[in-house]
């Protein structure tokens, strides 16, 4: 297809989003990420079951979690996609690409003054 | 076993907020168990806790670990080595834990994260409900295996009362009836003839009537 989608996103693979934990995506915004999206398949279509509900559970626990700590929820994002759907996948990379970009750089690269890099660096 | 809540990170933040060196204690036991302080939760805690020390721009070390009990001192002293370094602990140990943790290392600041609640049974992930209150006299053989002390809202011994409508008790509807529950396993067992005996007032000074209690099995002392 070579669809086109900003280079902003680093992408880490997962057998099932039910593999990703809180602890996955808040160590992503410790370690400097602007913002997290967890791309699962599509609600009903889960291979093991459940496995995007859980994430999607957990994706709503990080967002409260980083509202409390200052980071703001928006930060963090659950999308349900098929395998099919590449041309959805460029869309959402390019979606939640203007919105960190509209955020700004997280408050941690702020505060640690590793700002000077592009803002918009997302981990999927 | 015993069950217990995350407490509100809001409230953990209030706390420790003025601290700098900050270890937040697990415990392997119940409360990993109920998804509120293993390991996980601990990992979770701390991660939380330096996002929000690192966004506000101030520097804070808050480091985690988990002891398989910290109701026995044997696990607690594990800390030992490293406790000093730290200004205050969040124990995510169920209440009793908590205390023996502050006990042991008394010039220690310690914070629970956890509300304990109850002695209870996990229905199904993330659902979780009393079964017992440790009365101190267990009257489980007389009432079919369901507790009137710890099922019904009034602790009644002679049951039901009146406030019980449709199996339900009058304090919300999404509560069973106790002793609806006991009579329907008494009715199954072919044991109603038991509802003929009433049973005798209970003997509080074993439960919390008789103060903070204590068991001593002089078989096990050494």
């Amino acid at each position: 297809m070579r669809l086109q989608y900003p280079p902003t996103v680093r992408i880490i693979e997962v057998p099932c989003t039910g593999k990703v934990d809180i602890i996955h995506l808040l160590l992503a915004f410790e370690q400097g990420a602007d913002g997290v999206m967890v791309v699962g398949c599509m609600e009903g279509d889960c291979h093991y079951m459940r496995g995007n509900l859980f994430a999607k559970k957990r994706v709503q626990r990080v967002k409260d979690i980083l509202d409390q700590v200052g980071l703001g929820g928006e930060r963090v994002a659950m999308y349900n996609l098929s395998s099919g759907m590449g041309g959805r996948f460029a869309e959402i990379v390019r979606e939640m690409t203007s919105k960190i970009m509209e955020l700004g750089p997280s408050p941690i690269r702020i505060a640690t003054g590793t700002v000077a890099r592009a803002a918009g660096e997302e981990a999927a | 076993m015993i069950k217990a809540k995350p407490k509100p990170l809001e409230e953990i933040l209030e706390n420790v907020k003025d601290f700098r060196k900050l270890l937040i204690a697990g415990c392997d036991g119940c409360v990993t168990v109920c998804e509120a302080g293993g390991l996980k939760e601990a990992k979770v805690l701390a991660s939380s806790l330096r996002l929000y020390f690192t966004q506000a721009g101030q520097s804070a070390q808050v480091d985690e670990t988990t002891l398989t009990r910290q109701c026995e001192k044997e696990y607690l002293a594990q800390l030992s080595d490293n406790i000093d370094q730290y200004d205050a602990v969040v124990s995510l140990a169920c209440g009793c834990g908590v205390q023996y943790l502050a006990e042991m290392y008394n010039q220690k600041i310690v914070f629970p994260g956890v509300d304990t609640c109850f002695m209870g049974v996990n229905e199904e992930r993330g659902l979780y409900s009393e079964r017992c209150q440790a009365c101190g006299r267990c009257i489980l053989a007389e009432t079919g295996g369901i507790c009137p002390i710890a099922r019904c809202s009034k602790r009644m011994l002679n049951g039901p009362c009146g406030g019980s409508e449709g199996g339900k008790c009058e304090v919300n509807k999404d509560i069973p009836c106790g002793w609806e529950l006991i009579y329907e396993r008494l009715k199954t067992l072919g044991q109603l003839d038991r509802f003929e005996k009433p049973i005798d007032p209970k003997d509080w000074t074993t439960s919390r009537d008789g103060g903070p209690r204590k068991i001593v099995r002089e078989d096990l002392r050494i």
